[in-house]
């Protein structure tokens, strides 16, 4: 759990985060949104103290971040950045492995580490474990900075901007390696972004900043219903609002008991890709259909359009 | 076309050789420019042993200027060291424009004739190439490696020897390399103030009007110049790995 109290950061007569208090669950992913120079990314930088506070302070698990030297609190925080940062001497097995030999494991300990990673990352450890940055594509190369980011098993993981540089496929495909990642270790996340889409699609919590201050810091449902500001409610799309809220439902929790011969859709699908389906087939309801082929139930338009009204 | 470039190197590298080993065997080559029978090969001391000490002045110097203005671009390029930036620049600019003939004529006074002066003019001149070349390859490392390195955990002094240094080594051993082979010629003129080296052969054959002295000399300068950049050149490259900085 991080506990972000009074946090604020001020650049000689500038204040770049005022007065910003947050909780973040453990086991959770919070997005960070904002416009630029909204102190998004600064706040997030003062979690690892990369920045340092000016005033407030922040707990992770009780423990206040400045009660050890700042580069030993880093070792235990993951962090990732636009543009990975990955080291352009050292292979991929020698960057993954950074944090670890930092902290000073056992050889072996770091081997068996990194090829675990390399796996669970689809970076075969033959082509890529002996290869060097530069001879990775993009999102090859994305991976491995979330892979070294992981490496010492952290609890917490930092991530600013993390696919801004990928092109919009293998965004989509990062944020849901990222989704499973989160599943599989159970850390925590806070993520910065200007993309109010991702936030959506990987915040359990999001939390909207302008000029340095914390509008609102809520579920992504909540941010669409009740937006505590004119502001939030601009960034979340005044527009596509009702879309947006179908996207954050998926056909499994929305499915009613029955069944009808529309056409099949999986229990992951989102109610707005449902509908989607059901508007280019021109039919009225679908059959929610789980990977074993069991019918799960089935969606109709009006229940659809219900769930997309406050 | 490489190997052409290996033919080029190995025929230089055997000239040079062979001319140190062997001077008199290229006697009749250099009689033509000799006139009254003067000696058309230098005679007054060992080509191998003036060559070999001059390359000993340059390298000593190398290494001592090497040091040096690695030391100053790591502490100007560090944010408690910025400000002896500007200092430090004005001092190693003048390192180099002050002539190494001048450089000479203040030192002999102050340390006496023979090697001594001459490794100061040295050490003074090759400063700025690697200077330069240090401040350059650090302050060029992309900031998110840098960014990456800190939210790593690394401390400054980690940062520095596993992620600055070994990015910036590239132009830093350039930097050595351009200050060498500028030196393996300068070193010449230390033979004014009796260091020993091929400056000798070339100042002996302005005192006696003998062309053929003059050209032997500054030809073996020359290939020991061209043959010690090429050789570090490679060498480099087999050392380190190929780095793409995007």
């Amino acid at each position: 759990m991080i506990t972000v109290e009074n946090l604020s950061k001020r650049y000689g007569n500038t204040t770049v985060v005022d007065g910003v208090s947050l909780t973040v669950e453990r086991n959770s992913i919070t997005a960070i949104v904002g416009t630029s120079g909204s102190g998004k990314s600064t706040l997030l930088r003062m979690i690892n103290r990369l920045v340092e506070p000016s005033s407030g302070r922040v707990l992770i698990d009780g423990r206040d971040t400045r009660d050890e030297p700042a580069y030993l609190l880093r070792r235990h925080i993951g962090y990732v950045i636009q543009g990975n940062g990955l080291f352009p001497h050292r292979t991929v097995a020698e960057n993954i492995a950074t944090v670890p030999r930092l902290l000073g494991w056992e050889a072996r300990r770091i081997e068996a580490r990194v090829a675990e990673l390399l796996e669970v990352f689809a970076l075969d450890p033959a082509s890529y474990a002996h290869a060097l940055p530069h001879q990775l594509s993009g999102g090859q190369q994305q991976r491995v900075g979330v892979a070294r980011a992981l490496a010492a098993e952290p609890m917490v993981l930092l991530m600013d901007e993390p696919f801004g540089a990928l092109d919009p496929i293998i965004r989509a495909k990062a944020q849901d390696d990222l989704l499973d990642i989160q599943r599989r270790f159970g850390m925590t996340v806070v993520l910065v972004t200007h993309d109010m889409d991702e936030a959506f699609r990987l915040g359990t919590q999001v939390a909207v900043m302008s000029g340095g201050r914390l509008l609102q810091y809520d579920r992504p449902a909540v941010l669409l219903t009740q937006p505590a500001d004119p502001f939030v409610a601009r960034m979340t799309g005044l527009a596509d609002r009702a879309m947006r809220l179908l996207s954050l439902v998926t056909a499994g929790e929305a499915a009613l008991p029955g069944t009808c011969d529309g056409p099949a859709v999986p229990p992951t699908a989102t109610l707005r890709e449902v509908l989607s389906e059901l508007l280019w087939r021109g039919a009225d309801s679908a059959r929610v259909v789980d990977a074993e082929g069991r019918v799960r139930g089935q969606l109709t338009v009006g229940a659809i359009l219900a769930r997309g009204r406050p | 076309m490489p190997r052409a470039v290996t033919v080029l190197r190995l025929a230089a590298l055997a000239l040079l050789v062979g001319f140190l080993v062997t001077p008199q065997s290229f006697a009749p080559l250099f009689a033509p420019l000799t006139q009254y029978g003067a000696p058309p090969i230098y005679d007054q001391g060992n080509l191998l042993t003036l060559a070999l000490a001059q390359l000993a002045t340059v390298c000593l110097a190398a290494v001592a200027s090497s040091i040096v203005a690695v030391a100053l671009g790591i502490l100007v390029t560090r944010p408690s060291g910025a400000q002896f930036l500007p200092l430090s620049r004005t001092l190693v600019n003048i390192g180099q424009t002050f002539p190494p003939v001048a450089v000479l004529a203040v030192a002999v006074p102050l340390v006496g004739f023979g090697e001594k002066p001459t490794l100061i003019a040295l050490f003074a001149y090759g400063l700025l190439p690697i200077f330069e070349n240090t401040l350059v390859g650090l302050r060029t490392c992309p900031p998110a490696v840098l960014e990456a390195a800190s939210g790593m955990g690394m401390s400054a002094r980690q940062r520095l020897l596993s992620v600055e240094l070994p990015l910036a080594m590239p132009l830093i051993l350039e930097g050595i390399r351009l200050s060498l082979v500028i030196n393996v010629g300068t070193a010449t003129i230390g033979s004014t103030v009796a260091a020993k080296g091929l400056g000798e052969v070339i100042i002996a054959g302005l005192l006696s009007s003998n062309t053929a002295f003059i050209l032997q000399g500054g030809l073996l300068t020359g290939l020991m110049a061209i043959l010690l950049y090429d050789g570090l050149a490679t060498l480099e490259r087999r050392l380190l790995r190929p780095v793409t900085l995007d």
